[in-house]
Protein backbone atom coordinates (compact mmCIF):
# COMPACT_ATOMS: atom_id res chain seq x y z
CA UNK A 1 0.00 0.00 0.00
CA UNK A 2 1.46 3.74 -0.79
CA UNK A 3 0.22 6.77 -1.23
CA UNK A 4 -2.55 7.01 -4.10
CA UNK A 5 -5.52 8.88 -5.60
CA UNK A 6 -8.95 8.47 -5.89
CA UNK A 7 -10.19 9.12 -9.62
CA UNK A 8 -13.23 8.38 -11.77
CA UNK A 9 -12.74 6.45 -15.36
CA UNK A 10 -14.03 8.56 -18.53
CA UNK A 11 -13.03 5.81 -21.21
CA UNK A 12 -10.70 4.49 -23.82
CA UNK A 13 -8.97 6.28 -27.05
CA UNK A 14 -5.76 5.83 -28.19
CA UNK A 15 -2.60 7.79 -27.98
CA UNK A 16 0.83 8.36 -30.18
CA UNK A 17 3.55 8.01 -27.79
CA UNK A 18 7.33 9.45 -28.36
CA UNK A 19 8.17 6.86 -30.88
CA UNK A 20 4.76 7.28 -33.18
CA UNK A 21 3.85 4.16 -31.81
CA UNK A 22 -0.04 3.90 -31.05
CA UNK A 23 -0.59 3.25 -27.52
CA UNK A 24 -4.26 2.13 -25.83
CA UNK A 25 -5.06 4.04 -23.03
CA UNK A 26 -7.85 4.40 -20.12
CA UNK A 27 -8.27 8.30 -18.99
CA UNK A 28 -8.63 8.93 -15.43
CA UNK A 29 -9.73 11.95 -13.81
CA UNK A 30 -8.12 11.76 -10.97
CA UNK A 31 -8.39 14.65 -8.48
CA UNK A 32 -8.52 17.10 -6.67
CA UNK A 33 -8.32 14.74 -4.07
CA UNK A 34 -8.43 17.04 -0.83
CA UNK A 35 -6.58 15.55 2.39
CA UNK A 36 -8.97 15.24 4.94
CA UNK A 37 -6.72 14.10 8.28
CA UNK A 38 -3.55 11.97 8.85
CA UNK A 39 -4.01 8.32 10.74
CA UNK A 40 -0.55 8.47 12.86
CA UNK A 41 0.61 5.40 14.97
CA UNK A 42 0.43 7.06 18.01
CA UNK A 43 -3.07 7.82 17.51
CA UNK A 44 -4.74 5.20 14.99
CA UNK A 45 -2.07 2.55 15.02
CA UNK A 46 -1.32 3.15 11.37
CA UNK A 47 0.01 5.91 9.18
CA UNK A 48 -2.12 7.05 6.20
CA UNK A 49 -4.01 9.78 4.74
CA UNK A 50 -8.13 10.32 4.13
CA UNK A 51 -9.01 11.65 1.21
CA UNK A 52 -11.63 13.11 -0.22
CA UNK A 53 -12.98 13.50 -3.70
CA UNK A 54 -16.08 14.82 -5.54
CA UNK A 55 -17.71 17.44 -3.76
CA UNK A 56 -20.98 17.31 -3.12
CA UNK A 57 -24.02 19.32 -1.10
CA UNK A 58 -24.42 18.13 1.98
CA UNK A 59 -27.80 16.77 1.60
CA UNK A 60 -26.63 14.47 -0.94
CA UNK A 61 -24.60 12.14 1.62
CA UNK A 62 -26.11 10.79 4.97
CA UNK A 63 -26.41 12.28 8.12
CA UNK A 64 -23.53 10.28 9.43
CA UNK A 65 -20.42 11.39 7.04
CA UNK A 66 -22.59 14.28 7.64
CA UNK A 67 -21.25 14.74 10.78
CA UNK A 68 -17.49 13.74 10.17
CA UNK A 69 -17.35 16.45 7.55
CA UNK A 70 -18.87 18.86 10.38
CA UNK A 71 -16.51 17.59 12.80
CA UNK A 72 -13.25 17.76 10.72
CA UNK A 73 -14.46 21.21 9.35
CA UNK A 74 -14.36 20.76 5.42
CA UNK A 75 -16.62 20.40 2.42
CA UNK A 76 -18.24 17.29 2.18
CA UNK A 77 -17.19 14.92 -0.46
CA UNK A 78 -19.14 11.97 -2.11
CA UNK A 79 -16.33 9.88 -1.62
CA UNK A 80 -13.81 9.34 1.57
CA UNK A 81 -11.07 6.69 0.97
CA UNK A 82 -7.60 6.22 2.94
CA UNK A 83 -4.37 5.52 1.80
CA UNK A 84 -1.65 3.82 3.68
CA UNK A 85 1.55 6.38 3.49
CA UNK A 86 5.05 6.26 5.53
CA UNK A 87 7.37 8.86 6.45
CA UNK A 88 6.64 12.75 4.76
CA UNK A 89 2.65 12.64 4.70
CA UNK A 90 0.62 15.85 2.41
CA UNK A 91 -0.48 18.21 4.38
CA UNK A 92 -3.90 18.28 5.91
CA UNK A 93 -6.09 20.77 3.60
CA UNK A 94 -3.13 19.93 0.52
CA UNK A 95 -4.87 18.95 -2.80
CA UNK A 96 -3.55 16.28 -4.67
CA UNK A 97 -4.17 15.95 -8.23
CA UNK A 98 -2.61 13.63 -11.16
CA UNK A 99 0.93 15.04 -11.15
CA UNK A 100 1.36 12.95 -7.81
CA UNK A 101 2.81 10.56 -10.61
CA UNK A 102 5.38 10.83 -13.20
CA UNK A 103 5.38 9.72 -16.91
CA UNK A 104 6.54 6.44 -17.19
CA UNK A 105 5.59 5.39 -13.08
CA UNK A 106 3.97 2.07 -12.91
CA UNK A 107 0.41 1.83 -10.87
CA UNK A 108 -2.26 -0.50 -9.62
CA UNK A 109 -5.68 0.17 -10.10
CA UNK A 110 -8.46 -0.92 -8.45
CA UNK A 111 -12.25 -0.64 -9.27
CA UNK A 112 -15.92 -2.32 -9.85
CA UNK A 113 -16.17 -4.16 -12.53
CA UNK A 114 -18.78 -4.02 -15.10
CA UNK A 115 -21.93 -5.61 -13.00
CA UNK A 116 -23.31 -8.65 -15.22
CA UNK A 117 -26.08 -10.12 -12.63
CA UNK A 118 -26.44 -13.42 -12.22
CA UNK A 119 -24.99 -14.84 -15.16
CA UNK A 120 -24.86 -18.39 -16.97
CA UNK A 121 -21.96 -20.59 -17.37
CA UNK A 122 -20.90 -19.16 -21.07
CA UNK A 123 -21.02 -15.60 -20.20
CA UNK A 124 -19.24 -16.49 -16.35
CA UNK A 125 -17.11 -18.77 -17.27
CA UNK A 126 -16.60 -19.20 -21.09
CA UNK A 127 -18.47 -23.03 -21.49
CA UNK A 128 -18.94 -23.32 -24.98
CA UNK A 129 -22.42 -24.86 -24.59
CA UNK A 130 -24.41 -26.69 -27.35
CA UNK A 131 -26.06 -26.55 -30.89
CA UNK A 132 -28.45 -24.30 -31.60
CA UNK A 133 -30.49 -26.24 -33.80
CA UNK A 134 -30.74 -29.66 -35.60
CA UNK A 135 -32.78 -31.04 -32.90
CA UNK A 136 -30.05 -30.16 -30.30
CA UNK A 137 -32.01 -30.10 -26.51
CA UNK A 138 -28.39 -28.80 -25.27
CA UNK A 139 -28.28 -25.14 -25.62
CA UNK A 140 -26.59 -22.83 -22.66
CA UNK A 141 -26.84 -24.94 -19.77
CA UNK A 142 -23.93 -25.76 -17.70
CA UNK A 143 -24.44 -29.95 -18.27
CA UNK A 144 -23.11 -32.39 -16.30
CA UNK A 145 -21.89 -30.93 -12.88
CA UNK A 146 -19.96 -34.57 -11.49
CA UNK A 147 -20.53 -38.05 -11.01
CA UNK A 148 -23.18 -39.93 -9.29
CA UNK A 149 -23.22 -41.94 -5.89
CA UNK A 150 -19.77 -41.79 -5.90
CA UNK A 151 -18.85 -39.14 -4.60
CA UNK A 152 -22.82 -37.76 -3.83
CA UNK A 153 -21.93 -34.34 -3.50
CA UNK A 154 -20.68 -31.55 -6.67
CA UNK A 155 -17.44 -31.03 -5.95
CA UNK A 156 -16.41 -27.38 -4.15
CA UNK A 157 -15.17 -25.00 -7.05
CA UNK A 158 -17.33 -26.43 -9.19
CA UNK A 159 -18.28 -23.50 -12.11
CA UNK A 160 -21.56 -22.87 -12.34
CA UNK A 161 -24.29 -19.72 -13.02
CA UNK A 162 -24.27 -17.34 -10.23
CA UNK A 163 -23.15 -13.09 -9.82
CA UNK A 164 -21.12 -11.94 -12.36
CA UNK A 165 -18.66 -8.69 -12.20
CA UNK A 166 -20.24 -5.90 -9.97
CA UNK A 167 -16.80 -6.73 -7.53
CA UNK A 168 -13.25 -5.43 -6.70
CA UNK A 169 -10.27 -5.99 -9.34
CA UNK A 170 -7.17 -4.78 -9.05
CA UNK A 171 -4.75 -4.61 -12.46
CA UNK A 172 -1.09 -4.22 -11.26
CA UNK A 173 1.17 -2.15 -12.65
CA UNK A 174 -0.20 -0.49 -15.58
CA UNK A 175 2.27 2.20 -16.74
CA UNK A 176 1.27 6.14 -16.57
CA UNK A 177 1.47 7.28 -20.31
CA UNK A 178 0.74 10.68 -19.61
CA UNK A 179 -0.19 13.20 -16.67
CA UNK A 180 -2.33 16.25 -17.30
CA UNK A 181 -2.28 18.59 -14.11
CA UNK A 182 -4.25 21.10 -16.25
CA UNK A 183 -7.22 19.02 -16.60
CA UNK A 184 -6.58 16.72 -13.54
CA UNK A 185 -6.07 13.76 -16.41
CA UNK A 186 -4.20 10.62 -15.41
CA UNK A 187 -3.44 8.26 -19.12
CA UNK A 188 -2.88 4.70 -18.04
CA UNK A 189 -2.16 2.37 -20.44
CA UNK A 190 -4.62 -0.46 -20.98
CA UNK A 191 -7.36 -0.97 -19.60
CA UNK A 192 -9.28 -0.40 -16.12
CA UNK A 193 -12.19 -2.45 -14.66
CA UNK A 194 -15.27 -0.85 -14.53
CA UNK A 195 -17.66 1.45 -17.05
CA UNK A 196 -16.98 4.74 -17.67
CA UNK A 197 -17.58 7.12 -14.37
CA UNK A 198 -16.37 4.27 -11.99
CA UNK A 199 -14.99 4.90 -9.20
CA UNK A 200 -11.04 4.17 -9.38
CA UNK A 201 -8.62 3.47 -6.88
CA UNK A 202 -5.10 4.56 -7.90
CA UNK A 203 -1.88 3.75 -6.02
CA UNK A 204 2.00 3.34 -6.66
CA UNK A 205 2.64 -0.07 -7.76
CA UNK A 206 5.35 -2.14 -5.61
CA UNK B 1 -17.01 17.80 -18.33
CA UNK B 2 -18.70 15.44 -20.34
CA UNK B 3 -16.64 12.84 -20.67
CA UNK B 4 -16.74 12.71 -24.38
CA UNK B 5 -15.35 16.01 -24.09
CA UNK B 6 -12.43 14.58 -22.17
CA UNK B 7 -12.25 12.05 -24.20
CA UNK B 8 -11.58 14.59 -27.21
CA UNK B 9 -9.24 17.22 -25.71
CA UNK B 10 -7.04 14.13 -25.14
CA UNK B 11 -6.60 13.70 -28.38
CA UNK B 12 -7.16 16.56 -30.19
CA UNK B 13 -2.90 18.08 -29.60
CA UNK B 14 -2.09 14.38 -32.00
CA UNK B 15 -4.53 15.38 -34.76
CA UNK B 16 -2.69 16.79 -37.78
CA UNK B 17 -4.05 19.43 -39.33
CA UNK B 18 -2.34 19.56 -42.24
CA UNK B 19 -3.10 16.38 -44.00
CA UNK B 20 -4.58 16.19 -47.35
CA UNK B 21 -8.43 15.01 -47.75
CA UNK B 22 -8.00 11.94 -49.00
CA UNK B 23 -11.52 10.11 -50.42
CA UNK B 24 -12.16 6.15 -51.10
CA UNK B 25 -10.70 5.74 -55.19
CA UNK B 26 -7.88 8.15 -54.60
CA UNK B 27 -4.57 6.82 -56.04
CA UNK B 28 -1.77 7.89 -53.14
CA UNK B 29 1.50 8.41 -52.03
CA UNK B 30 1.90 8.00 -48.85
CA UNK B 31 5.64 8.97 -47.38
CA UNK B 32 6.06 6.65 -43.57
CA UNK B 33 9.22 7.18 -41.50
CA UNK B 34 10.51 3.89 -40.86
CA UNK B 35 13.29 3.17 -38.31
CA UNK B 36 15.28 -0.13 -38.53
CA UNK B 37 19.45 -0.35 -37.00
CA UNK B 38 18.90 2.49 -35.52
CA UNK B 39 18.75 4.82 -38.77
CA UNK B 40 15.17 6.06 -40.54
CA UNK B 41 14.32 6.64 -43.74
CA UNK B 42 10.87 7.24 -45.50
CA UNK B 43 9.76 4.79 -47.78
CA UNK B 44 6.89 5.55 -50.07
CA UNK B 45 3.61 3.28 -49.99
CA UNK B 46 1.75 3.78 -53.42
CA UNK B 47 -1.75 2.60 -54.15
CA UNK B 48 -5.24 3.01 -54.27
CA UNK B 49 -7.51 4.56 -50.79
CA UNK B 50 -10.43 1.63 -50.56
CA UNK B 51 -11.80 2.29 -47.31
CA UNK B 52 -11.37 4.97 -44.53
CA UNK B 53 -12.93 4.06 -41.19
CA UNK B 54 -12.94 5.90 -37.62
CA UNK B 55 -13.23 9.34 -36.54
CA UNK B 56 -10.69 11.62 -34.54
CA UNK B 57 -7.34 9.78 -33.40
CA UNK B 58 -9.15 6.39 -34.62
CA UNK B 59 -9.13 6.97 -38.08
CA UNK B 60 -7.52 4.89 -40.40
CA UNK B 61 -6.94 4.02 -44.34
CA UNK B 62 -6.37 1.05 -46.20
CA UNK B 63 -4.07 1.47 -49.14
CA UNK B 64 -3.92 -1.35 -51.65
CA UNK B 65 -1.67 -1.90 -54.37
CA UNK B 66 -0.72 -4.79 -56.71
CA UNK B 67 2.97 -5.92 -56.15
CA UNK B 68 4.21 -7.91 -58.89
CA UNK B 69 1.04 -9.17 -59.52
CA UNK B 70 0.13 -10.07 -55.49
CA UNK B 71 -2.28 -7.52 -53.96
CA UNK B 72 -1.08 -5.92 -51.19
CA UNK B 73 -3.24 -3.76 -48.61
CA UNK B 74 -1.61 -1.84 -46.00
CA UNK B 75 -3.39 0.11 -43.32
CA UNK B 76 -2.75 3.71 -42.01
CA UNK B 77 -3.61 5.85 -38.69
CA UNK B 78 -4.29 8.82 -40.70
CA UNK B 79 -2.98 10.74 -37.74
CA UNK B 80 0.52 8.70 -37.08
CA UNK B 81 3.25 11.05 -36.27
CA UNK B 82 4.79 8.57 -39.08
CA UNK B 83 3.42 10.04 -42.21
CA UNK B 84 5.90 12.41 -43.31
CA UNK B 85 3.77 13.21 -46.03
CA UNK B 86 0.24 12.22 -48.16
CA UNK B 87 0.01 13.13 -51.76
CA UNK B 88 -2.93 12.26 -54.15
CA UNK B 89 -1.88 11.46 -57.54
CA UNK B 90 -5.04 10.46 -58.93
CA UNK B 91 -8.67 10.90 -57.80
CA UNK B 92 -11.39 8.49 -59.05
CA UNK B 93 -15.00 8.24 -60.05
CA UNK B 94 -16.41 5.53 -57.27
CA UNK B 95 -19.61 4.96 -56.23
CA UNK B 96 -19.07 3.52 -52.62
CA UNK B 97 -17.21 4.26 -49.66
CA UNK B 98 -15.53 0.73 -49.29
CA UNK B 99 -13.54 -0.39 -52.74
CA UNK B 100 -13.28 -3.83 -51.21
CA UNK B 101 -14.70 -5.14 -54.91
CA UNK B 102 -11.35 -4.19 -56.00
CA UNK B 103 -9.65 -7.44 -54.43
CA UNK B 104 -11.65 -9.85 -56.65
CA UNK B 105 -10.26 -7.67 -59.56
CA UNK B 106 -7.23 -7.96 -61.71
CA UNK B 107 -5.29 -5.89 -63.99
CA UNK B 108 -7.54 -3.90 -66.16
CA UNK B 109 -10.66 -4.58 -64.64
CA UNK B 110 -8.91 -3.38 -61.04
CA UNK B 111 -8.80 -0.34 -62.80
CA UNK B 112 -10.49 2.97 -62.08
CA UNK B 113 -12.05 6.11 -64.06
CA UNK B 114 -10.80 9.22 -63.24
CA UNK B 115 -12.42 12.40 -62.21
CA UNK B 116 -12.57 14.92 -64.77
CA UNK B 117 -10.58 17.94 -63.76
CA UNK B 118 -9.04 16.78 -61.23
CA UNK B 119 -5.29 18.56 -60.43
CA UNK B 120 -2.80 15.93 -58.65
CA UNK B 121 -1.27 17.24 -55.47
CA UNK B 122 1.64 15.66 -56.47
CA UNK B 123 3.75 19.34 -56.76
CA UNK B 124 1.89 21.31 -54.40
CA UNK B 125 0.90 19.18 -51.14
CA UNK B 126 3.71 19.25 -48.22
CA UNK B 127 2.99 17.68 -44.96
Amino acid sequence: MALGLLAKKIGMTRVFDENGRIRPVTILKAGPCRVLRHRTVDVDGYSAVQLGFEVVRPDRISKPMRGVFQSLGTDTYRHVAEFRAEGELPEVGAELGPDLFEKGALVNVRARTRGRGFAGVQKRHGFGGGRASHGSNFHRAPGSIGTASTPGHVKKGRKLPGQYGNKYRTIRNLVVVDVMPEEQLLLVEGGVPGAPNTLVRIEMAG
Amino acid sequence: MANTELLRRVTEAQLKSDRPDIEPGDTVRVHYRIEEGGKTRVQVFEGVVIAIRGGGIDRTFTVRKDSFGIGVERIFPYHSPHIEQIEISQRAKVRRAKLYYLRELRGRAARLKPRDRFHSTKKTAKG
